[in-house]
């Protein structure tokens, strides 16, 4: 590939920071200074191009995560020493991490709050910490690249059972990240500062561990200990699963009637076995972990509380499959999960859990972890394999499945944290058994993400059929006994429920046959103090900056989306309120029939469902 | 050898169309067994020499038992598929993806467009008066994830000045559908040269190079391929858009004169738009066997030897001055061996 890098180079830092991911450059053609300095310029120009250098393109987001942590933005200098080294055209490589909200292509100042303006953090505050923040430091994004510190606004972080969140992000020397849960003005300046909070990491359950099972070592197991997880009977399910064999766990999972909780809920057991039955090499396993669905938090539990047991239902997975290299990939606004599951891989690894020959056994795995870097839709499962390879993070067309080939090209067995989670239950006890707990269609327990006016925030779990009213009763229902005004039930891609509704059960066909879906298992409840409009507003405003851009309906039907409703909210309408109501039918069926993917197919829908249930425009609009 | 030898030949299915029962090759598109059936289904992202991205979803049509529809550009046919190309839903589709890009984009040059908003009944006004243009390289520095909350009274379009930085040809990105076209004529698809890709996130994807630096300072080699594919007119010869400007091109006063190329011995066939005795713009079939309509920067724009009248071009070049050695193209003839 003949790429031309123009003339600005990278500072001596950025290449550090390149350097840190990619190691030395070994020759002037990767990119090594003339004059030695540190590095091999003794092989001159030997060419390090061609296939083997394009095959680390999987490797342009790490480093660019690098460079974005070290100094603070991604220069055109530093861009072109990534691509030097990546062999990648500067435009495509421009393309990749322009498409990303964590990197900056311009400077920005060393330390910047992201702070939550979603809905969970809406109904929790949110609003009144960014006035604060307004005051303090001016409008969002506005602080120059000079400034000490600045904020910016920012979708979901996934921290929804203590609202208001932010995130905080340290370039720099000895670069960090904190989440910041109830994050109040001064906690958030203080961080600003350069001060460490004290870690409050207690996970947001509250049922007894003898009522839980995908939940039963959260809070009881040390989570940066292998030795406390084996202690809680962790890997007693892999063993089983090697005496099982690859076959004879393939048939426990299809008996247990597991469905993807990622929000599709497809059988997982006929993922796998399309998979375990393709001859083509190799297969890869992906664990999806990048849930960013608005109110979602569940599987950022599980990674910050039991990550030993991701690691072990992926290891369980890849033997059941054939494959022998595993990818997770995590939102990139989890820096605690991140920093465990390093170290349960890490811990793993030293073991013989992971690698050759695991256990004496001929399963070899491996676990290489992957993270994102702010896009919601790099939760669909083929833009995820987009973002791993290094391309911009937009759905491929389907067919064909990843079964038929996913990352890489290959044949792809693709889940989300909790489906992994319920394998080693499955395993241990068998798939009949477990299929015996939750309803007919629905086998097994499900985590539940309750947030919002709710009065114990937290992460529920309960086994299928279980009555949405008395899903909320658990959480002590609404907060300070409350009047209930409606309940978003699946997450931004949902739908609004009313309190007449409540007794909707919560099972796959139940949900579906109520036109209605469980998502990634959100549940937002709004009270009667709740800014409905605003609610509304945001998850317009959520799609219309989350859309990849690839497909028109989508696209621009996210934009249009937004503004009819503004001008709903302000009592503006064209035509009649009937007239707007119209459009956004018109708009939410496009949207539905035609995008290429899950986001702009369910873009309108809890939008929709709040027009149609929740009269939220009376008397010719406003609130 | 013996592998194709071997290979069994393409098995034949059978589908309904519209509710006519067609045989089609196993491997063909809904789109192709429609085209042959001389049922029109509109597309803009589609060219037959390139990839298909299926972006622009104005061809989607409803497969009987998929729950949404199905971009018939990429689409294979199967046996015993059931397909509607002019259904209520797919018409409304269509529709509603005419009006996103008429009340966004500016389509004043996008062939058939007019007509089909006609035929699907899109009334893009009903989205507001659009939003002012956006300033010089506003939209170019829009991060992901960020944007402005709108009030609803203007419609959000991708309006901007046009990016005139060489001598030969113009991007005017108020008309982009960002169709891809550009981009898979720019890699893989053809010249593998990569100058320029999607940048950015939702309706602030843009197609850019590095940066938004200036086409002389990016890896483009001016082959223009990516004008000969582009839908919509944004990518335009600077000679074509300098006439629009003045209000002078007229393409109904035009002959199109078809010629090989003289410059090497490939012989790319060249397609000469002729005004008032000038070579307006240079074009290549698609359907050509050999070059699938792409050319090289000297058959596309190295044209002006042929109209040299004595008045020698001032200022005329491809690269801007000072940016290297490439030659002011077309101030001279094909020096010998030059291929």
């Amino acid at each position: 590939m003949d790429l031309v890098l123009g003339d600005v180079d990278a500072t001596e830092v950025e290449r550090e920071a390149v350097d840190a991911v990619l190691g030395t450059p070994t020759s002037r053609w990767e990119g090594a200074l003339a004059d030695g300095n540190g590095h091999a310029a003794a092989e001159g120009h030997l060419a390090r191009g061609g296939h083997r250098a394009r095959e680390q393109r999987h490797l342009l987001l790490p480093v660019l995560h690098s460079v974005q942590e070290r100094v603070g933005w991604i220069s055109p200098g530093a861009l072109r020493y990534i691509c030097q080294r990546l062999t990648i055209p500067p435009a495509e490589a421009h393309g990749v991490a322009s498409f990303y909200a964590l990197f900056s292509l311009e400077p920005q100042p060393p330390v910047v709050a992201h702070v939550c303006t979603d809905v969970s953090c809406l109904a929790g505050g949110a609003s009144k910490l960014c006035g604060e923040l307004r005051e303090r430091l001016g409008e969002p994004g506005s602080q120059g690249a000079d400034a000490p510190a600045g904020w910016m606004e920012s979708p979901c972080l996934g921290m929804c059972e203590r609202p208001p969140v932010a995130l905080v992000a340290t370039s720099g020397e000895s670069p960090h990240e904190q989440a910041i849960a109830a994050a109040g003005i001064d906690q958030i300046e203080r961080a600003l500062a350069g001060e460490e909070p004290a870690d409050d990491a207690r996970p947001p359950v509250h049922q007894p561990p003898e009522d839980l099972r995908l939940l039963r070592r959260v809070g009881q197991v040390d989570p940066e200990s292998i030795d406390s997880y084996r202690a809680h009977g962790g890997y007693g399910a892999l063993r089983a699963a090697l005496d099982l064999g690859p076959d004879g766990v393939l048939r426990e999972v299809i008996d247990s009637k597991l469905l993807g909780r990622g929000g599709a809920a497809f059988p997982t057991g006929r993922k796998w076995e399309a998979v375990a039955r393709t001859a083509r090499r190799p297969h890869y396993l992906v664990c999806n972990a990048d849930e960013s669905e608005p109110g979602t938090f569940k599987d950022r539990v599980l990674l910050e509380h039991d990550p030993f047991s991701v690691v072990e239902a992926m290891t369980i997975a890849a033997l059941a499959t054939g494959c022998e290299r595993g990818y997770l990939y995590m939102r990139g606004e989890y820096p605690l999960a991140w920093d465990r599951m390093v170290g349960a891989i890490t811990q793993a690894r030293d073991r013989g859990l992971l690698g050759e020959r695991i256990l004496g056994s001929e399963l070899s795995f491996d676990i290489e972890l992957r993270r994102g870097a702010g896009a919601y839709i790099c939760g669909e499962e083929t833009a995820l394999f987009n973002s791993i390879e290094g391309y911009r993070g937009e759905p491929r067309n389907k067919p064909p499945f990843p079964a038929q080939s996913g990352l890489f090209g290959r044949p792809t067995v693709v889940n989300n944290v909790e489906t992994l989670v319920n394998v080693l239950d499955i395993v241990t006890e068998g798939g009949p058994a477990y299929a015996a707990v939750g309803t007919e269609a629905s086998t097994g327990t499900r985590l539940f993400c309750l947030s919002g006016r709710v009065e114990r925030p937290g992460l529920y779990e309960v086994p299928f059929g279980t009555r949405l009213r008395d899903l909320l009763e658990l959480a002590g229902g609404v907060v300070d006994g409350g009047e209930l005004r409606a309940v978003l039930l699946g997450g931004a891609a949902g739908r609004f429920h009313t309190p007449d509704e409540l007794d909707v059960e919560l099972s796959f066909e139940a949900t579906r046959a109520a036109g209605a879906t469980m998502g990634s298992g959100v549940v937002v409840v709004l009270d009667q103090s709740s800014d409905l409009v605003g609610v509304l507003r945001r998850i317009a405003a959520f799609f219309r900056d989350e859309s990849c851009g690839q497909c028109v309906p989508c696209r621009v039907g996210t934009v249009r989306q937004e503004e009819a409703l503004a001008r709903l909210a302000n009592g503006s309408p064209r035509g009649s309120v009937e007239a707007e109501r119209e459009l956004l039918n018109e708009i939410a069926q496009g949207m539905r029939d035609s995008s290429i993917c899950g986001l702009g197919q369910t873009a309108a829908d809890a939008i929709g469902s709040a027009l149609e249930k929740l009269a939220v425009f009376p008397n010719g609009g406003g609130r | 050898m013996s592998r194709a030898l071997t290979a069994a030949p393409p098995r034949t299915v059978e589908l309904k169309l519209n509710g006519e029962t067609v045989k089609a090759r196993e491997g063909m598109t809904i789109l192709q067994v429609a085209q042959r059936e001389g049922i029109e289904i509109p597309t803009l992202c589609w060219e037959r020499t390139l990839t298909p991205v299926n972006a622009c979803r104005i061809c989607v049509v409803e497969v009987e038992g998929s729950r949404v529809l199905a971009p018939a550009c990429n689409r294979k046919v199967e046996d015993g598929m059931e397909v509607q190309t002019h259904s209520e839903r797919v018409r409304h589709s269509r529709k509603m993806v005419l009006e996103f890009l008429a009340s966004s984009v500016d389509l004043t040059t996008t062939p058939n467009v007019e007509r089909w908003m006609k035929e699907y009944d899109a009334q893009p006004e009903r989205y507001g008066p659009p939003a002012p243009p956006h300033a010089e390289g506003e939209r170019d520095r829009l991060r992901a994830g960020h944007h402005e909350i709108p009030d609803g009274s203007q419609a959000a379009t991708v309006s901007q000045p046009t990016k005139v930085d060489n001598e030969l040809y113009v991007r005017d990105y108020s008309k982009c559908i960002l169709c891809y076209k550009c981009v898979e004529a720019c890699g893989t698809d053809a010249q593998n040269t990569f100058a320029i890709a999607v940048a950015g996130r939702g309706f602030d994807a843009r197609i850019s190079t590095e940066f938004a630096a200036p086409l002389p300072d990016s890896a483009c080699v001016y082959c223009g391929n990516c004008i000969q594919v582009c839908p919509t007119g944004a990518l335009m010869f600077k000679s074509e858009h300098d006439h629009r400007e003045a209000g002078t091109w007229d393409e109904s006063a035009q002959h199109v004169t078809t010629t090989i190329c003289s410059y090497c011995g490939v012989g790319c066939n060249l397609e000469l738009h002729v005004q008032d005795n000038e070579i307006v713009k240079v074009t290549s079939p698609l359907d050509h066997p050999i070059t699938h309509g792409n050319l090289c920067v000297k058959g596309r724009f190295g044209f002006q030897y042929v109209q040299n009248r004595g008045e020698r071009g001032s200022g005329r070049g491809g690269r801007r001055a000072g940016n290297g050695s490439t030659p002011a193209l077309g101030e001279q003839p094909p020096a010998a061996g030059d291929d």
